[in-house]
């Protein structure tokens, strides 16, 4: 039988490899090839330095919001709302980035604390909700999604410009732009956001498995009634939970505002950096190591499928539909080792 | 003779175990037939083979004289057994009737009749004198009154034979006595009854016939009118039962746990602890008897600072620790062995080792500025499972991966060893094998004689009458009376428990 930690890498590793698999079945039933499909995608993803730069600039924020909604579901919460918090924090790094002038380096530090207290506070309020009324926290962490986007619309518009729908760049102190980077990439938007996504990554797995709060934190989420009984606050550990998920969260916010874009701009829908990053989790097993092997495969897919349509001809949904076979292969992994122990159980 | 089921010569294995060996159980028409032995001894398999659950290795199985192939439960219904399960098979949010038809609906013109069902599930509630409200909503009627919507919907669909799993489990002493009665109506109107049960009183008090099962192995059937409890005992555990755990008398000293006016109100707001009163001293164990629901469960509670009390004192050593939080009262030093080990007492899903550290985890050597040391707290569990015999494959595997008695004992190596000033243990042996409790009850009386004070919340009257120094009988939210257990017996703690002062040694 496969011990749990086994399962956690056989589980994904074999979805993925069912997802590409499927995605080659309706490429060939839609008359593509898949070979030259997939080759167009590896090439689009690593091809060149160029590639592999936008890749990694892909993949960054898809590691701290993957890291966000893993660290909530590790504490036994489902943060829906890394979404609006990766919202707010772009918005938080941009204005520091825009308003103020500082020193390099200190400037940039700060912005990025913004983005992460603007984040945290986002998971504040519904961790609050949670802990003092019962409130459910995707309820209100999907409500707190909408506020967080009209709200940063409005903000853009209204105080940070006259009327205008995207702000000016951030200072250059300001930015994570890396421009020996961006020179030996070919000029692709890569910036040093991927450093602090791997903090964070080493972060989480120090505070879950090394800590005091983390063997709380992770008490609570496994079982709150013994956490209790154990002398744990189960109220206080939701909020911290929520309050660190909602600081990754915001930090991938930064990535996008002090790095990729520069800006912060209106918008009409959400980024889906932290719809994607529940994507990621699943995939990750909510481990902080397998969040960032999961980005990575995300990001690849996603920068990789842009170039399907010119080299291949295939069409960019498909790598969608791929991403969500493999999704749905990992879930129904899960599944199946469910129902695996329930009958080796009964066997018994 | 005619038997309405014979199960002959019944073999059933399970991979490393014979939990059936050559038990061979007769029933007749109209009698209300024990099957006692203790827990784990094979009654519940017994009864799954006849419910169609399990295949058996060996043996028949005879209804009404013919030899039948029961190889589901649906084959078992359409025979006339019914089973009532010691968890209710009910849905919460329907009503009675809608939980009788559930998967026989009653069907008119596509919808469901339930005015039919309604009219004909409260005929059957008369005629068996069942008292039961077809229209009523589960969730708003008695655990008892639960219990006979099972046993009305065995009726429903036409049980002549009604297997009763350790019914009087989770009844109060009242309805034991109404459910007494209605099971002598059901065998008067002809249908026979196989009671599962551990319980010697219940077995003399109403049925006919006795078979008993230990260790998988059928011992024999006895006509009850012709044995005693003493008999029946020895009969199930297979030697002279003495009724009494080997301990010498404590010698208690000052009072440990005061409590004084402590009342308690439960989730729903309803008062559970009416006014408590109750003295545990430091060398004695204090057993609290009393029939499960008479806010015994809110007592431990609120002891343990698991609930708010509304008002009252309760002090550890002249310190008050009334509605302290849960960390505060074990700080104070309190240990707790809960009720529920799997939803308070374990991570299940943690290991072993780290679970022994439940209670300490964030105090030094466990934990020092924020970081634990996993190297101390597994070198302290490997020492707490050697000492306390847990049975693990090692400190790593998870909780949940351990027999019921193992965990247990993993939680009382957890409790006891911080050396607690007083121990709660709540149902401490609920559940375990012989060995197990034979251990625990060991483990209970060492604390003792270490002079801790040690507070044993238990439904068993045996374990009660056996443990105990002195017995507080709780009912409805009070003491009621104090007892000592080489003065009483189980026939007046029996009426204490239903509230009733005796007359001999009334006074508290």
């Amino acid at each position: 039988m496969f011990s749990n930690r086994t399962f956690n890498i056989v589980v994904p590793l074999i979805s993925v490899v069912l997802g590409l698999l499927a995605g080659a079945l309706i490429m060939l039933a839609f008359g593509y090839n898949p070979v030259a499909g997939y080759a167009a995608m590896w090439n689009g993803a690593f091809g060149d330095a160029y590639f592999l730069g936008e890749t990694v600039r892909q993949v960054t924020p898809y590691v701290l919001s993957g890291l966000a909604v893993a660290f909530a579901m590790r504490a036994g919460l489902l943060n829906i709302g890394v979404e609006g918090q990766v919202i707010v924090g772009w918005l938080a790094a941009v204005w520091v980035g825009t308003a103020f002038g500082m020193p390099p380096v200190v400037h940039v530090i700060v912005a990025l604390l913004a983005a992460a207290v603007a984040g945290s506070l986002w998971g504040f309020v519904p961790g609050l909700l949670k802990a003092k009324l019962g409130v459910h926290e995707v309820i209100v962490t999907i409500m707190m999604n909408y506020i967080a986007l009209y709200l940063s619309n409005s903000i853009i518009r209204s105080l940070m410009t006259d009327g205008s729908d995207r702000t000016d760049n951030v200072a250059e102190t300001a930015s994570l732009a890396a421009p020996w980077l961006r020179e030996i990439t070919f000029f692709s938007r890569i910036h040093y956001g991927f450093v602090v996504a791997l903090l964070m990554a080493f972060t989480m797995w120090f505070v879950l498995n090394k800590t005091t709060r983390g063997f709380e934190l992770r008490a609570v989420g496994s079982n709150p009634f013994a956490s209790e009984y154990s002398g744990m606050k189960v109220g206080r550990n939701i909020i911290i939970a929520m309050v660190i998920s909602g600081g990754f969260a915001g930090l991938a916010g930064a990535m996008e505002g002090l790095g990729t874009f520069q800006y912060a701009s209106v918008s009409s829908g959400f980024t889906n950096i932290g719809f994607d990053g529940i994507a990621v989790a699943l995939l990750g097993a909510n481990t902080a190591i397998g969040v960032v092997l999961a980005a990575i495969l995300f990001g690849t897919l996603k920068i990789g499928a842009l170039n399907m349509p010119t080299e291949a001809g295939v069409p960019t949904e498909l790598v969608d539909i791929v991403i969500a076979l493999i999704i749905l292969f990992v879930a129904s992994g899960y599944i199946i080792r469910w129902a695996f122990l329930k009958f080796s159980k009964e066997g018994k | 003779m005619d038997y309405v089921i014979e199960m002959l010569n019944i073999r059933k294995e399970f991979p490393g175990i014979v939990a059936n060996d050559d038990i061979t159980l007769q029933v007749q028409k109209g009698e209300i037939h024990a099957l006692l032995g203790e827990n784990g001894a094979g009654k519940s398999t017994l009864m799954n083979v006849l419910f169609g659950l399990y295949k058996p290795e060996k043996g028949s199985i005879k209804v009404n004289g013919k030899e039948v192939n029961i190889e589901d439960p649906n084959v078992a219904n359409e025979l006339g057994i019914g089973m009532v399960h010691q968890h209710f098979m009910l849905v919460d949010t329907f009503t009675v009737t809608e939980n009788i038809v559930l998967g026989s609906e009653p069907s008119k013109a596509g919808t469901v009749d339930i005015k039919a069902a309604e009219k004909e599930v409260q005929a059957l509630s008369e005629k068996y004198g069942l008292n039961v409200d077809a229209t009523a909503k589960i969730r708003d009627i008695s655990v008892g009154m639960q219990q006979r919507v099972e046993i009305l919907k065995t009726l429903y669909r036409g049980a002549e034979i009604l297997i009763l799993d350790e019914p009087t489990a989770v009844l109060t002493p009242q309805e034991i006595k109404e459910l007494i009665q209605i099971m002598q109506d059901l065998v008067k109107e002809g249908k026979s009854i196989i009671l599962i049960t551990h319980k010697l009183k219940e077995i003399m008090q109403v049925c006919d016939k006795c078979t008993i099962i230990r260790k998988g192995k059928g011992i024999g059937t006895v006509d009850v009118n012709e044995t005693n409890p003493t008999e029946l005992a020895s009969l199930m555990v297979g030697r002279e039962v003495n009724f009494k755990t080997d301990k010498t008398p404590g010698s208690p000293t000052e009072t440990a746990l005061s409590i004084k006016d402590l009342r308690v109100k439960d989730s729903r707001g309803v008062e559970m602890v009416k006014g408590l009163n109750l003295d545990v001293r430091k060398g004695e164990i204090l057993g609290i008897a009393g029939v499960d629901g008479n806010g015994q469960t809110e007592l431990v509670e609120a002891l343990t600072g698991l609930k708010k009390s509304s008002s009252g004192q309760v002090s550890l050593n002249n310190n008050s620790i009334y509605n302290l939080e849960p960390r505060k009262v074990t700080e104070a030093g309190v240990a707790h062995i809960p009720q529920d080990r799997h939803k308070h007492g374990l991570l299940l899903d943690f290991p072993i080792g780290e679970n022994m550290v439940l209670q300490n985890y964030y105090m030094e050597p466990n934990s020092k500025n924020g970081i634990l040391n996993f190297k101390k707290i597994y070198e302290k569990a490997r020492s707490l499972i050697k000492e306390y015999d847990v049975r693990t494959p090692d400190e790593y595997t998870k909780a949940r991966a351990l027999s019921g008695g193992n965990q247990q004992k993993a939680i009382i190596a957890r409790e006891v060893d911080r050396s607690p000033d007083l121990l709660i243990a709540a149902q401490p042996t609920r559940g375990l094998d012989v060995g197990a409790i034979e251990f625990i009850h060991s483990k209970l009386i060492e604390e003792r004689d270490k002079q801790r004070a040690v507070l044993l919340v238990s439904f068993e009257l045996d374990e009660i009458m056996n443990v105990s120094d002195r017995i507080a009988v709780m009912f409805d939210g009070q003491i009621i009376a104090e007892v000592k257990p080489e003065e009483t017996d189980e026939q007046e703690l029996g009426l204490l428990m239903a509230g009733r002062k005796s007359e001999k040694r009334g006074e508290a």
